[in-house]
């Protein structure tokens, strides 16, 4: 299991150092420190193994976290883990900066003892650890509560404590997808996915048992054998290649029902993040036109249509086209929006703040070229583009979101439900 | 909060000022310093002078000072053993304490403090709160049983800890049960023997039972464990796979993958054409591509499981390509991984994408990735080999763009398609040729010099070529002396009048003016070949080569094994064994698969066949040596019913997965001297032995005329023998019965007359086997339509089937069949010969077949003489074939034929031979290597009734 813990600021001076197990020594601290964040070539693997010591790494800003063993882990394991320590510490006291460990480090440290014990991950929810590691001491605590504390840790609804109470019952429910794109010139698709999460607030009283539907093909069609319209709603709903969901969703359920059904956490979480890569609406065509006039010059022309409902807008449109490392000057014009060239990046950035539905729009651009006697060819990176658009480019729709609590006083009804849809460009390239 | 001002004391005099304000009288002062000594301590200072002082600060009700001051005392108790002893009072009575919290944070700090004094002291504490009522205690106190047991393991077995956690595996609460199951697991991996986890199916029960409640990290720690269950037969394997699946929706990565790991292993066990075996490859692939848009870090996990996964079992990922192109900004780590595993799933389906894909990555920016790229474009060359041209012609375009690397890369693996296709590509040379000056490395210096010297008859100046590298000889690197050397000695025996002073040259420089044992020894082998026989040198330099091998970095088999257990892990990320990078007692135990664990004891069990389950390819020949007669008299005479054990489940890796020492063949591997080491690496060669006698009689001419009715061409079909009598009428009241078996499109058939040669007629016929070695059983009742009149023949064709009862038979190719008519029953035993159960797919991969070669014990081999046969070897493998009997590849060595050849049995056991045939010596020398030696007697029988009819 993970041997120690260990957080440095971006020089490689330690800001937290924690020890679990005999085998790994103060030395351990210093090898990460030489061989990993002074090295002089750029990380070529997140795991290490210097001297008999693995050591796995995540980086956050300027932050290093590391872990090191001596033994066979479970690698998966300690990734995760590390993430979920920058969760747990970006819910205590925000951005993870060298400012906010080196204020919070005896937080710190009484954090990694509880959700880390002799190297073995224990209850993370933020939710549980919130009630009981608060900086205040806990002596004012009564017998029932310190139960209630245990039993919530350990318990089998370890991310909800009981007892909450709210005047109003909301729920906040947003679908975000990003839309991930790789093309070539000629306008093929090479790959396209979607990679979805269905983001979650939910501020409910009691330990309210929730049940979420979408339009989900599989149960779409196993419903529409019996009633009428079938044929109808087998055209809207979508084919999800593969699902995860956060610990609070049965899982058996799922797989013999597939339906979600799940006791929420308190405030935001993630429910469910799911992945489809059939019928996707792709929002947006980039069609790139790259000219080489001689070897000093190079015309690039770049258009872009929207491919969605006229009614819609699409906003923050990003176009970064690469140039040439011995670009010399570029003359741009521009239909919408504006168009710069930023040398320190190497790109032309085209910026459109909001483009409707079916619409078309294109910049042309000269670049000059310094002549080079350098043999090697341009590599030529693809065409990026970034989006936000309000709709679900994977045609996920939520149908449902039920809530039950049969103890307490209110019905599905009296809570008050929002949902939102936003589809966000993920890395959605065209090759040029 | 500004607690970071901690950091920036750097005062002299600080221990000193430190020690005042640990000791005032003020709350606050005492938790700011503590606060400064915890943060000295985290940079590294030595604050173990302020032990006392600190120690005195423990007693408080302040949770927080408590909390740091346990922290400090985790880190120097070990410095300061006997003043650590100072606060075994506080750690007693806190383990009393009201509070839950307290009580087990006391438990939790007192097991990390390693001095004996204090673990003397924890003991009671300890029993205490594994029985607390509070199970935030219990889980703390389970771990704490393997933090003792790691300072003093005596002591914990002696106190009996080990049952009280035994006991916790079945706590009502999931989070205890998880810690449980976590500390034991690692207590038993220190004890490789001790049955301490006593995996049985009710415990395994109450693990699932757990699974389905507790937390991620618990989930991770419970599939862990239960990836070292081996379960008792395939229904219950699939139960458990059948709990596991709906992990594969996790959200955590790690409970995705310790799934996988569960039911990629259990899977092993599941008879391949149950539906369900075919479901659960269905459900693996979505998870496994979902890793994928985790993190980076997690990426780079996946994807180095992802390729062992898809060496074990490529169908799971087989379409879904098109995830692993590379995206422009993925870390370079991501990148390279992704590379390996796209070819690997490259295959004629989607080699244009493939390719289109490696032609845009080699123009990338990252050296190492586009080296990689290019070297990719060449395995896919040799991989398939209907793109070869294309991509030969891609690697041309890219040495064109002169990037010097790309160069030599594209060089490297041309030598290798060379070394695939030759006399093919030669057309390529003269490009190579011109970029020459521009190589700098050595291995593409060496391949160069390969294909200079291999090829030296179609260019032109090789001399010159090759001269021009002389002149540096000393400052070349060992790979390319080498090399050199060798191909300047190819290139004078090919064209001896112009090259003899080069020659002279080299040979010289190699053994005289060289430190290098090698390059020296090398050269002195040659000198004395070209000195007394330049014949002899010529069959050795020039020697044929074999063809190198699709897949050159396969993991071997039995590594692969162990590391499909070990998903998930760090043996996982770098494709080592933990034995490879963890120190002591821990991960020394070598993992197995279920379907391949300890095949050699099961021969004498018979329990452990049936326990073992069916996918255990080699024991399934022989359970247990029942009551012959009592079988017999049994016999009801109806219709077999097919409840037998399925067929086994068969595939070519099950062979290749035992000892890694086994065979001692690696010496023998691919015996030319004329190759270049850099070859090495490639040979996909089988196993080479030097003729044993190299005066073989000269052929005489009669000889080479039989051999023209042998004929070479098709394949012939199977042997047949001619039909023997099996039951003489005597013996059965008037019945008569002879018969022989066949084989036909896979199917056996067992061919009968039946004569009657009564005086009454005969009717109601129905046959019966006994129990045999292979579970042959007739596929159906006898059809014997009319009534079989006096002097009457009929011909029956009983097709049969192998999935009937095992037994063992002595001899092992021994059917005891018993017929009945409306007259009597009458018994009969005859011998079928084995080639009957050689199935049709008995082909095996090149590179499995040396794999298992070599891994078969030679205890296993079997050499037997066949005489007096007079075909040559081409006649004889086309015979063979007929049989089912393939060869998989054929070498000559100074005249002699090395046939190399596989067969599969119905059962799924493998039988490999090598097959020595010398021009003109009319006999045979055949080896055969089996996991299951007993059939080889057998199957040497086959081959010579094959051979001489």
């Amino acid at each position: 299991m993970i041997g120690g813990l260990f957080i440095y600021n971006h020089k490689g001076e330690v800001l937290i150092s924690r020890v679990y197990r005999d085998d790994i020594g103060r030395n351990a601290v210093d090898a990460f420190r030489v061989n990993v964040i002074h090295a002089r070539q750029q990380v070529r693997s997140p795991v290490t193994n210097i001297a008999r010591t693995s050591f796995f790494h995540v980086k956050r800003s300027n932050i290093w976290l590391a872990a090191a063993t001596r033994q066979n882990v479970n690698a998966t394991m300690v990734f995760e883990f590390l993430y979920k320590m920058c969760d747990v510490m970006a819910a205590y006291f925000g951005k993870i900066s060298e400012e906010n460990v080196k204020n919070n480090f005896v937080l710190i440290y009484e954090l990694l003892d509880e959700i880390l014990d002799f190297g073995y991950p224990q209850n993370s929810e933020t939710g549980a650890l919130k009630t009981f590691i608060t900086q205040q001491g806990i002596k004012s605590q009564s017998k029932e509560d310190q139960t209630q504390i245990t039993s919530q840790v350990t318990g089998q609804i370890g991310w909800r404590r009981e007892g909450i109470k709210y005047r109003r019952n909301e729920l906040f429910l947003d679908v975000l997808e990003s839309v991930n794109l790789l093309m070539s010139p000629q306008g093929q698709v090479l790959s396209s996915h979607v990679s979805g999460r269905v983001v979650m607030k939910s501020y409910l009283s009691g330990m309210p048992e929730c049940k979420f539907g979408m339009n989900d093909k599989i149960v779409v069609d196993k419903q529409g054998k019996g009633s009428e319209d079938g044929g109808k709603s087998g055209k809207q709903s979508i084919a999800i290649d593969d699902c995860t969901f956060h610990q609070c969703v049965r899982l058996s359920k799922f797989d013999s029902e597939r339906s979600i059904s799940f006791i929420p956490p308190d405030g935001d979480y993630e429910l469910m993040r799911y992945r489809t890569t059939k019928d996707i609406i792709l929002p947006f065509r980039v069609i790139p036109l790259v000219r080489e006039v001689g070897r000093t010059k190079l015309e690039v022309k770049v258009i872009i249509k929207s491919n969605f409902k006229a009614s819609l807008l699409a906003q923050k449109i990003e176009v970064r086209i690469p140039t040439p490392l011995n670009t010399s000057g570029v003359q741009l014009i521009c239909m919408k929006g504006k168009a710069k060239y930023k040398a320190s990046e190497n790109a032309i950035v085209w910026k459109v703040k909001r483009l409707a539905g079916m619409k078309e729009s294109q910049v042309s651009a000269e670049i000059e070229l310094l002549p080079t006697n350098d043999k090697k060819k341009w590599a030529r990176p693809p065409i990026s583009m970034n989006f936000e658009v309000p709709f679900a480019p994977s045609g996920l729709k939520v149908r449902y979101l039920k809530v039950f609590e049969p103890k307490l006083n209110y019905s599905d009804h009296d809570v008050i439900k929002w949902v939102r849809y936003i589809g966000r460009s993920g890395i959605y390239e065209t090759r040029c | 909060m500004t607690d970071s001002k901690y950091f920036t004391t750097t005062k002299k005099g600080e221990i000193f000022e430190l020690k005042a304000e640990l000791n005032s009288d003020k709350k606050e002062k005492k938790k700011e310093a503590v606060k400064k000594v915890i943060a000295s301590m985290t940079v590294g200072k030595d604050v173990s002078a302020l032990f006392p002082d600190v120690v005195n600060c423990m007693q408080t009700d302040n949770l927080e000072l408590k909390k740091l001051v346990y922290l400090y005392l985790m880190n120097y108790a070990k410095s300061q053993p006997d003043m650590a002893i100072m606060a075994v009072n506080t750690f007693v009575k806190d383990c009393e304490d009201p509070n839950p919290l307290i009580r087990a944070l006391a438990v939790r700090t007192m097991g990390c403090i390693r001095v004996d004094k204090i673990t003397e002291y924890l003991c009671e504490p300890l029993r205490k709160c594994l029985k607390d009522e509070d199970p935030y205690v219990r889980k703390t106190a389970a771990v704490c049983v393997a933090k003792l047991h790691d300072i003093n393991a005596q002591l914990v077995e002696d106190q009996g800890f080990l049952d009280t956690l035994k006991d916790l595996i079945s706590d009502s609460n999931p989070m205890v049960v998880a810690n449980a199951v976590a500390a034991l697991s690692e207590i038993a991996e220190s004890h490789p023997n001790s049955n301490l986890l006593d995996l049985n199916p009710q415990t395994i029960n109450k693990l699932l039972t757990a699974l389905n409640e507790c937390t991620e990290w618990g989930q991770i720690f419970i599939l862990d464990c239960l990836a070292n269950y081996t379960p008792r037969d395939d229904r219950e394997s699939q139960s458990i796979c059948e709990r596991v699946t709906p992990r594969l929706s996790h959200a955590n990565s790690a409970v995705v993958l310790s799934a996988v790991k569960v039911l990629m292993k259990f899977m092993e066990m599941l008879p391949k054409d149950l539906d369900y075996y075919g479901t659960l490859l269905k459900k693996l692939a979505p998870p496994l591509v979902t890793l994928l848009s985790a993190e980076p870090e997690l990426q780079y996990v996946a994807l180095r499981n992802i390729n062992l996964i898809v060496q074990r079992r490529p169908e799971i990922l087989k379409h879904e390509m098109k995830v692993f192109f590379v995206k422009y900004n993925d870390p370079i780590y991501v990148k390279l991984e992704k590379l390996d595993i796209m070819i690997r799933l490259a295959s004629q389906a989607n080699i244009a994408q493939v390719l289109a894909e490696l032609k845009e990555y080699a123009t990338e920016v990252d050296v190492d990735f586009v080296r990689k790229a290019v070297r990719a474009i060449g395995r896919c060359a040799i991989k398939v080999e209907q793109s070869a041209e294309r991509c030969v012609s891609t690697l041309l375009d890219l040495i064109q763009t002169k990037v010097n690397y790309v160069v030599q890369e594209a060089i490297v693996v041309i030598k290798d398609i060379f070394r695939k296709y030759p006399n093919k590509y030669e057309s390529v040379i003269a490009t190579l040729c011109e970029n020459l000056d521009s190589l700098d490395e050595p291995e593409a210096r060496a391949a160069m010099i390969w294909i200079v010297g291999e090829y030296a008859e179609r260019i032109d100046n090789a001399d010159e070529l090759l001269e021009s590298f002389l002149e540096g000889f000393h400052d070349e690197s060992t790979q390319v002396q080498l090399q050199l050397l060798t191909a300047i000695v190819k290139l004078f025996l090919k064209k001896p009048t112009e090259t003899q002073e080069l020659v002279q040259q080299v040979l010289s420089l190699a053994t005289q003016d060289s430190d290098n044992p090698d390059l020296r020894d090398r050269g002195y082998i040659y000198w004395r070949l070209l000195s007394t026989d330049p014949v002899a040198a010529k069959e050795v330099v020039l020697a044929e080569k074999p063809l190198i091998s699709e897949e050159t970095d396969l993991i071997e088999p039995t590594l692969l094994e162990e590391l499909i257990c070990h998903i998930g892990t760090l043996a996982s990320v770098y494709h080592k064994p933990p034995s490879a990078f963890v120190e002591g007692s821990r991960g020394v135990q070598h993992k197995r698969l279920p379907g391949s664990a300890g095949s050699g004891e099961s021969v004498e069990s018979p329990d452990a066949v049936s326990a073992a389950g069916v996918s255990e390819a080699p024991p399934a020949v022989i359970p247990s040596q029942g009551d012959l007669l009592g079988d017999l008299l049994n016999l009801d005479l109806t219709p077999p019913t097919t409840t037998g054990p399925p067929p086994p489940a068969s595939s070519g890796m099950q062979m290749g997965a035992m000892d890694l020492l086994g065979g001692g063949l690696d010496s023998l591997l691919g015996g030319d001297l004329g190759g270049s080491p850099a070859m090495g690496a490639v040979f996909g060669a089988p196993p080479a032995t030097m003729p044993a006698s190299f005066n073989a009689p000269v052929s005489g001419g009669l000889d080479d005329l039989f051999d023209l009715g042998g004929g070479v061409g098709m394949p012939m079909g199977a042997y047949n023998a001619p039909k023997t009598v099996w039951l003489p009428a005597m013996k059965a009241k008037g019945l008569e019965i002879s018969g022989t078996f066949v084989r036909r499109a896979g199917v056996i058939q067992m061919e009968m007359t039946l004569t009657n040669k009564a005086m009454s007629v005969m009717t109601d016929f129905a046959i019966q086997f006994n129990r045999n070695s292979f579970g042959l059983a007739p596929a159906g009742p006898m059809q014997v339509l009319t009534p079989l009149s006096p002097n009457q023949s009929i011909e029956v064709a009983l097709p049969l089937s192998t999935v009937g009862p095992v037994m063992k038979m002595e001899p092992l190719n021994n059917l005891q069949v018993a017929v009945k008519n409306n007259i009597d029953v009458f018994y009969f035993s005859c011998q079928y010969p084995i080639s009957m159960l050689f199935v049709e797919d008995g082909k095996m991969e090149r590179q499995v077949f040396l794999a298992t070669w070599k891994d078969i014990p030679n205890d296993n081999e079997s050499q037997f003489q066949i005489k007096d046969c007079h075909l040559n070897s081409d006649a004889a493998s086309n015979k063979l074939q007929g049989s089912n009997i393939f060869t998989i590849a054929k070498r000559t060595v100074e005249g002699q034929d090395m046939l190399y050849q596989s067969m599969k049995l119905t059962n799924g056991i493998w039988v490999l031979a090598e097959l020595r045939v010398q021009a003109g010596n009319p006999n045979y020398t055949i080896s055969l290597k089996c996991r299951a030696p007993e059939v080889s007697q057998c199957v040497f029988q086959n081959y010579e009734s094959v051979l001489k009819n």
